[in-house]
């Protein structure tokens, strides 16, 4: 979603996009005329009359798990989104009874939180684990 | 779904997803608005929007993703890097 309208997207698409995924983009362009849309996610610049980098993941239930801002300047980390989606859908799933510790990815270890974890997470989880 | 026609501009609902849209007074609303933030753990505030998808322009809305994972992203503009 951007300022920009429905017909720049599509331009965008066609002659741009489309040269760097096949096809083009598949899903939905959503165009954000003075950041209405921008404005109530508190994401929008009201100076620069531009959205910034917001990235918001909202579960099947529609309630906000998690979302990340940047300035324009600098890009996203795709991996990381799809990382914490893996990781919201794996809790999901556990219907609370898991839990992904820091520098948790698909195949690392998760937590069981309850009594039995208290001042013991430090036998299952060790701080090398934070990292790749 | 998302209908393909009337193309309108994009604008919040004034509900969450998913909720009806309440009726509130003009000062309740600014009151509302200076409460108004994303939270994590709460409904994503619900909008409609004009759309470009695969050759169409369609209007979609938020909760019409309602039983799916969403990823919603902003970025300053097109012809620029996302």
């Amino acid at each position: 979603m951007s300022v920009d309208s429905i017909f720049v997207h599509k331009m965008w698409n066609e002659n741009e996009l489309s040269k760097m995924v096949k096809g083009g983009v598949p899903y939905p362009m959503m165009s954000d005329a003075g950041g209405k849309v921008g404005t109530i996610y508190g994401i929008y610049d009201e100076i620069g009359g531009v959205e910034t980098r917001g990235r918001f993941i909202i579960d099947p239930d529609g309630i906000v798990q998690g979302f990340e801002v940047l300035t324009p300047p600098v890009g996203r980390n795709v991996n990381e989104t799809l990382r914490q989606i893996q990781a919201f859908q794996l809790v999901r799933n556990s219907k609370g009874t898991e839990a992904t510790p820091s520098g948790w990815k698909p195949g690392k270890i998760t937590l069981k939180p309850g009594p039995e974890l208290v001042g013991k997470v430090w036998k299952v989880w060790t701080t090398d684990k934070a990292f790749d | 779904m998302a209908e393909k026609i009337k193309i309108g501009c994009a604008r919040p609902t004034g509900g969450s997803v998913g909720e009806a849209i309440q009726i509130v007074n003009e000062k309740s609303i600014e009151k509302k608005k200076e409460e108004k933030m994303i939270k994590v753990g709460q409904k994503a505030p619900d909008f409609t929007a004009p759309a470009y998808q695969k050759g169409d322009f369609i209007n979609l809305k938020l909760s019409d993703y309602l039983g799916k994972w969403v990823v919603l992203c902003f970025y300053p503009g097109d012809f620029t890097f996302v």
